[in-house]
């Protein structure tokens, strides 16, 4: 079946030349922003908007191949569209549409020339991420991939006139590279010996549990480094804050759930086996990320490296479903395998809103105040209402709380985890319902990271006179954060429809459907396993709490009155307050910073009793860069230094190595 | 049983709850009060006090905002949802299916992120050390509750309330043992959860040891009133939850409503006990430190864990 002429494959390889068409327009508007804010922009939301239908419309459809005749001679790009790149076709168009009509706002204030390099690099990304998806031979896999690093490269060190911007770019293109080489390294162990470099070789082949245990790991490896996952995180916290804000919602949205997709692709389409312990190592590396970036950022000071440490505990969140479906999946249980597949790509789509909404709502605060620091920014809900409120969403979700969308992905990751008794190990019976139980910790804790977020941002008292002048956002930025928004929420209110869409996925990648027992009691009610063993309604959820707040205030209003005063604020009677005696991001962290001391790596300077001019000053360190990667660094400089000891810049020496090196090789090639 | 009466059945339940629980919590106060060599103000105090609250006129902080304004009936709605979920007389709910133990404890996070929203609203020092607090004692308390509600569905394999609610009911006068660990868990969250010593101490307004006190010291009247009936609504909830995970017996199963009238005594008797019981151990523990609460719901974390690791050894 074809809308009208084309296949769904086909409007995608439209959207993405179009997508490339408008990146290579936009550096000749090198004279205004006009150009690209007013045209180029929203014509690429729309493009992303295209992309969402047809994604929608592919996920129902059995899989599609066509050969691209580009490349290099007699190496044609294969191309595949099933219901596992739909999927995340689906995520990166809803975002990116959001991202997109609010970039037309937002880049306004852009120097032209700027801009146009700019717009540029953000449609080789968009259109790199989409063929990462669409790609079915390594070849092209590894183009786009290199297209995305690359493109996301120069889009993090936009404002490369910044010294620690650079470094975050180079850090970032570093450990992309490193990953890469796993990734690549595991290409070629799929392909062994025989056929070409096509993922249909690479199914046709059959691994050995060995070898096929080396390409999971390479993957894990590779993928883990794009992805943020501990220890191969560090790139992460630099390079997000970095960015623009539009930009790190891409990053953060998008491209992370890139490796996602890959790991996905790697170990349930083109490996033909899996084995439990895989899933344990893929669970317990989640685990340690999720905890690992709840509690960093919770000692946050900076709004958007919060966001992206809260970026490492999401992406925790995810590995920790892939490693539940690997875990059943090799026990060849169907069902739970389908439930914790869903339970994943729920929250990798959940996540790629929510981040998405609240990194460009940063963006906002940035624009308004030209403020990043927690502690300089406070009651912007009065200055700037549409974003606060449009927050607000994004911080409930991201909380986990009902009835958003959050939510509903870790009830569907716990529910997996509560049926784990039946899988046929003992100690791993065990283990499982703990593992849970550290789930839960790091959600909770995000929900303590949010409202240290949401609270100092928006909330109470301005911390600086100068934000009594911010600005609410213009009407191109209030309609992409609506759009997120409205994705936080429906995603919330309507699970089944998600689930029901979902079933394609995984029916491909674990021969076994949600849709039949999910919908058992109609599109009201989500019923994952059984009506009886759990049920959920998030609409009926929200009709009756929205329908008791109603009820309260009329019956209040009618039976007593709705007579109001203003006056100061009675803090216990405390006459001398001002704003500086709120809560700061310091102190708002200060508990987690005790509590789970040994995690950081703390110094703090702290004034004595009898100082003149008190100072106080914490800074908090990740202990995996003094212990794993300054000593690798080191080691790289001595080696390095070794190689010196050679390097002359005296020709005559020279010449006697090459002399040298040829004697030898005749030697062992005689 | 037709589906209409149990829909009536389901709001006499919930307005019941909602009206009779700033009555319950009279009862605890004036336990308490006699347990400590007082004379009490009658269990009916907390009804004059909300009467008196809705009376007056509202004072507002001048940069209170909207949010601040609706975080009351936020509360109140949120609690009265929880409330109506949890078989308190019979097993047979039709909101039930709504939300399973995990949403449960999604609706009170609810309520806390709005409660800890609000307070940190004003801008004040004391509102946003409350809020911090809170926030501190709940991600700690969040996980020993889900360990405890995880074991009950373990055991009863569904996280429907009334599922577990109805197998753990079956066993007469004996109760697994692994929710032995559990029901101490429970009683630490509990405690915590409701602002109650040792973690919290609903008598204060000593400025540096208060919690949820020091989040509400800007409401006023009306407001105030909602967030203390909440505050009731909740207590009475998580120890109707407590019932029906520890003490089910005499919970009337679905469709019989024959027995009814015993599951309304023995609720009553349970009730009365265990707010007497909860002045008691509030009356003989003391207040720990702030940075002792961890170790509180640790401990309380650490109960879950061995209750479930119970389940596991003896399959019970």
């Amino acid at each position: 079946m074809s809308i009208a002429l084309f296949q769904p494959i086909d409007i995608v390889l439209i959207i993405i030349a179009f997508w490339l068409t408008l990146g290579l327009l936009s550096p000749f508007s090198h004279r205004s922003v006009g150009p690209v804010t007013r045209w180029v922009m929203p014509a690429s939301a729309l493009a992303s908007g295209a992309l969402l239908a047809a994604g929608l419309f592919a996920l129902a459809q059995p899989p599609e191949t066509a050969i691209l005749p580009l490349g290099l001679p007699g190496l044609p790009f294969h191309l595949r569209l099933d219901p596992l790149s739909a999927f995340f076709l689906v995520l990166e168009g809803g975002s990116s549409f959001g991202i997109s009509l609010y970039s037309a706002g937002y880049f306004q204030q852009m120097k032209p020339r700027q801009l146009g390099i700019l717009s540029l690099e953000y449609h080789l990304f968009l259109a790199s991420m989409a063929l990462i998806f669409l790609a079915d031979d390594a070849y092209l896999f590894m183009v786009a991939w290199e297209l995305m690093a690359l493109s996301s490269y120069f889009l993090v060190t936009t404002d490369h006139e910044v010294g620690e911007i650079r470094a975050a770019g180079y850090l970032y293109l570093l450990i992309a590279h490193i990953g890469a080489l796993g990734i690549l390294l595991c290409f070629g162990v799929l392909h062994g010996t025989h056929g070409d470099y096509t993922f249909d070789s690479m199914r046709a082949a059959t691994q050995t549990p060995f070898w096929a245990t080396v390409a999971f790991l390479l993957a894990l490896f590779g993928f883990g480094a794009k992805a943020g996952m501990l220890p191969l995180h560090v790139w992460l916290p630099e390079a997000h804050p970095a960015a623009p804000s539009p930009v790190s919602a891409l990053m953060s949205g998008i491209m992370l759930k890139t490796a996602i997709y890959g790991l996905l692709r790697v170990t349930f389409d083109l490996l033909h086996i899996q084995i439990w312990w895989w899933g344990a190592l893929t669970l317990g590396l989640g685990l340690l990320s999720a905890l690992f970036g709840v509690l960093f950022a919770a000692v946050q000071t900076d709004m958007k490296r919060l966001l992206a440490y809260s970026s490492i505990e999401n992406i925790g969140i995810i590995l920790v479903g892939v490693g539940l479906t690997i875990l059943f999946h090799a026990y060849d249980m169907g069902l739970l395998a389908a439930l914790a597949l869903a339970a994943t790509l729920y929250h990798a789509l959940n996540h790629a809103f929510f981040k998405g909404l609240l990194f460009l709502g940063t963006g906002s605060v940035l624009h308004a105040t030209g403020e990043r620091n927690l502690g300089r920014l406070g009651g912007l809900i009065h200055r700037m209402p549409w974003v606060a409120v449009l927050s607000l969403v994004g911080v409930l979700a991201m909380a986990g709380l009902p009835p958003l969308n959050g939510f509903v992905s870790e009830w569907l990751m716990l529910q997996a985890f509560l049926l784990t008794p039946s899988v046929p190990h003992a100690y791993l019976n065990m283990m499982v319902p703990i593992a849970a139980g550290a789930l839960v910790l790091a959600s909770a804790t995000a929900a303590y990271v949010l409202v240290k977020f949401y609270g100092i941002v928006f909330l109470g008292q301005p911390r600086e006179p100068r934000l009594e002048h911010a600005h609410d956002a213009g009407w191109w930025e209030r309609a992409g954060l609506a759009w997120l928004a409205l994705g936080c929420i429906l995603l919330g209110l309507f699970p089944v429809f998600v689930i029901i869409a979902l079933d394609n996925v995984t029916q491909s990648l674990v021969a076994q459907g949600l849709a039949a027992s999910a919908s058992a009691h109609g599109w009201f009610f989500l019923t994952p396993v059984s009506p009886a063993r759990a049920s959920y309604s998030p609409v009926f959820f929200l009709g009756v709490v929205l329908l008791v707040v109603v009820l309260t205030f009329l019956a209040v209003r009618r039976f007593y009155h709705g007579r109001l005063r203003r006056d100061a604020p009675w803090d216990c009677g405390f006459p001398a307050q001002n704003a500086r005696m709120q809560d700061t991001a310091e102190g708002f962290g200060q508990p987690i910073r005790q509590i789970f001391e040994p995690a950081f790596k703390m110094t703090r300077q702290l004034p004595s009793a009898f100082d003149e001019h008190p100072h106080y000053a914490v800074s908090v360190a990740d202990r995996f860069w003094y212990a794993l990667y300054a000593p690798i660094a080191r080691l790289a400089e001595r080696i390095s230094g070794l190689i010196g000891l050679i390097q002359h810049g005296r020709i005559h020496l020279y010449l006697l190595y090459s002399f040298g090196t040829l004697l030898l090789l005749l030697f062992f090639v005689r | 049983m037709t589906h209409t009466t149990g829909i009536l059945f389901q709001l006499a339940q919930s307005v019941g709850v909602v009206l009779l629980a700033p009555l319950w919590l009279g009862w605890v106060n004036q336990w308490r009060a006699w347990l400590q060599n007082g004379t009490g103000p009658g269990v009916l105090q907390p009804y004059r006090t909300m009467g008196k609250l809705f009376a007056k006129d509202a004072v507002l902080a001048h940069n209170a905002s909207p949010l601040f304004r609706a975080t009351p009936y936020i509360l109140f709605g949120c609690m009265w949802l929880a409330a109506a979920i949890v078989p308190i007389l019979a097993t047979d709910l039709p909101f039930a299916p709504a939300a399973d133990v995990i949403a449960l404890v999604g609706v009170f996070a609810l309520a806390r992120v709005f409660m800890a929203l609000a307070a940190m609203d004003v801008g004040t020092a004391f509102g946003s050390l409350g809020a911090r607090r809170e926030m501190l004692v709940a991600f700690l308390a969040e996980p020993a509750l889900l360990m405890v509600f995880f074991n009950a569905s373990l055991i009863s394999h569904s996280t429907s309330l009334t599922t577990i609610v109805g197998v753990l009911a079956h066993r007469q006068f004996a109760i697994y043992p692994g929710m032995a660990f559990s029901g101490v868990a429970f009683v630490m969250v509990l405690l915590a959860e409701n602002a109650r010593i040792p973690v919290d101490n609903p008598a204060t307004h000593l400025e540096l040891t208060m919690i949820h006190e020091a989040m509400i010291l800007e409401y006023s009247a009306r407001h105030l009133a909602l967030i203390e009936w909440a505050s009731a609504l909740k207590l009475l909830t998580y120890t109707a939850i407590g019932i029906a995970l520890f003490l089910p017996w005499g919970i009337a199963p679905a469709g019989d409503w024959g027995a009814l009238p015993l599951s309304l005594a023995l609720l009553a008797l349970k009730l009365c006990v265990l707010g007497a019981a909860l002045a008691g151990l509030e009356t003989l523990s003391a207040k720990v430190r702030i940075f002792r609460a961890p170790e509180f719901l640790g401990t309380a974390f650490l109960l879950g864990v061995l209750g479930m690791l119970n389940y596991f050894l003896i399959g019970a």
